[in-house]
């Protein structure tokens, strides 16, 4: 199982009542450390593939159809998604749902603390961002999706107007910033690695565990 | 017979310019400058040769485009391939400019620094007949009114591919409204997260899905706006 390809499903012991986190691929570690290290093993976790971080557009569909199918199944859902550039096409999905989801506009903000993320991006709009799981991934998400490998001619057509990367660091992994100096190097970007640990998905995560977040 | 057999000058009119579709649908900009002045020496206009064989062929690619067959790095190799026609037409287009649509002001809205789509609109567009001025990326209002002024395009065309920037058309569009130039000026939108229903929020005149569409779109809302002007 891939999670960037596949749905992944964890948790499932038998404590009740059971609440789901529905959660991106791309945070599914970020959610799962959190959890255990706040001992909730009354939690689920559902992530929808991380791929569709690629294709937003299919986000609201594919997360309407996983509510749709568990409705019923759990006390709480809480879906671990940002607007992540449904330009609020998902939080229709969960309004109707009567779910919630992480605040802010993408995992960058959410994991650096929006407002920090906002003033990094006022600072410097032409910066590509990576978090662990697009540093782990940056082949297969970047380089190989939008096939720079073969085709390196796209290169400046995609990356040219940025001039900065950062790399928005969950964990201290030095194979990972290494992944990310890498993708830098790669895309001609000036590097720089900000940690940020887990940002706002723990009190955020927290705030719905501890059932201030309504069903 | 792959395509490195083909003989492109041995090839009726007909058979070229479905030659040049598949040779744009597969990005190949070196068969595409080798067609278009083929068509040039067999005595076509510059204006036909763009049409019927780029801008068609990138209609094609807009379509498998949108229809999820083809996806962002091929839909810009077939650019990159149109891109190397349209260099060898631009000299001739420009000797008849008395027959071009109009002028349209294009950018991209500021915070934000993608460009594809516009870039592929502004091509599109040209190819329909525009004078393309072309304000890159990142823009504040300054810049769009700046170029209003200097230009009086008929046409200004916005892009955001952010959701966090593309709330700023409607900063453009009401301080338009606010200078008193909003109606003389058509407004068109544009951006992967846009949608109809935002177009209409922030005041614009259409929002445009793909570079075809928007190509489509402005021919018609200038052609509309001469007719009426015409009538009155």
């Amino acid at each position: 199982m891939s999670l960037l390809e596949d749905e992944v499903a964890f948790g499932g012991s038998a404590i009740e009542p059971r609440v789901l986190v529905l959660a991106c691929g791309a945070i599914a570690r970020e959610v799962l450390a959190v959890i255990e290290l706040n001992g909730w093993t009354h939690v689920d976790v559902r992530c929808l593939p991380a791929n569709l971080h690629s294709t937003p557009e299919r986000i609201p569909g594919a997360v309407d159809a996983k509510l749709t199918e568990l409705e019923g199944r759990y006390e709480r859902v809480f879906v671990a998604y940002a607007d992540c550039g449904t330009a609020g096409r998902l939080d229709v999905v969960l309004r109707r749902h009567g779910v919630e989801r992480l605040s802010g506009a993408h995992c960058y903000g959410f994991l650096a603390g929006n407002d920090a993320w906002d003033a990094m991006h006022e600072d410097e709009p032409a910066t590509f961002y990576l978090t662990d799981f697009l540093a782990r991934h940056f082949d297969a998400l970047v380089v190989r999706a939008l096939k720079l490998d073969t085709h390196p001619e796209l290169l400046p057509l995609v990356f040219g107007n940025y001039v900065r990367l950062v790399y928005l660091a969950q964990t201290d992994d030095p194979g990972l910033e290494r992944r990310a100096e890498a993708a830098a190097a790669f895309l001609g970007l000036r590097y720089e690695r900000r940690r940020t640990g887990y940002g706002e998905l723990v009190p955020s995560l927290t705030r719905f565990v501890d059932g201030a977040v309504r069903a | 017979m792959s395509d490195e057999d083909i003989d492109l000058g041995s090839l009726s009119d007909e058979d070229l310019v479905k030659q040049m579709h598949d040779d744009l649908y597969d990005g190949l900009a070196d068969e595409i400058t080798e067609g278009t002045e083929i068509l040039l020496d067999r005595g076509w206009s510059a204006e036909k040769a763009l049409g019927e064989a780029l801008v068609e062929g990138m209609r094609i690619v807009g379509i498998d485009f949108r229809d999820g067959i083809l996806f962002v790095p091929e839909v810009l190799l077939a650019a990159n391939a149109m891109k190397s026609g349209m260099e060898v037409l631009r000299p001739l287009l420009s000797e008849s400019d008395a027959d071009r649509m109009g002028k349209v002001v294009i950018g991209t809205v500021k915070g934000d620094i993608h460009d594809i789509g516009k870039n592929l609109v502004a091509m599109m567009l040209e190819g329909a007949g525009f004078e393309v001025i072309d304000l890159g990326i990142n823009n504040p209002v300054e810049s769009y009114l700046e170029a209003i002024e200097e230009h009086k395009p008929e046409i200004l065309g916005m892009s955001a591919l952010l959701t966090t920037t593309m709330p700023y058309m409607k900063v453009v569009i009401d301080t338009m409204v606010e200078q008193g130039i909003r109606d003389s000026t058509i407004v068109m939108v544009g951006g992967a997260p846009l949608n109809e229903e935002f177009g209409k929020a922030v005041g614009a005149d259409a929002y445009c899905r793909d570079a075809a569409v928007a190509a489509e779109t402005a021919q018609a809302l200038v052609l509309a706006r001469r007719s009426s002007v015409a009538a009155s």
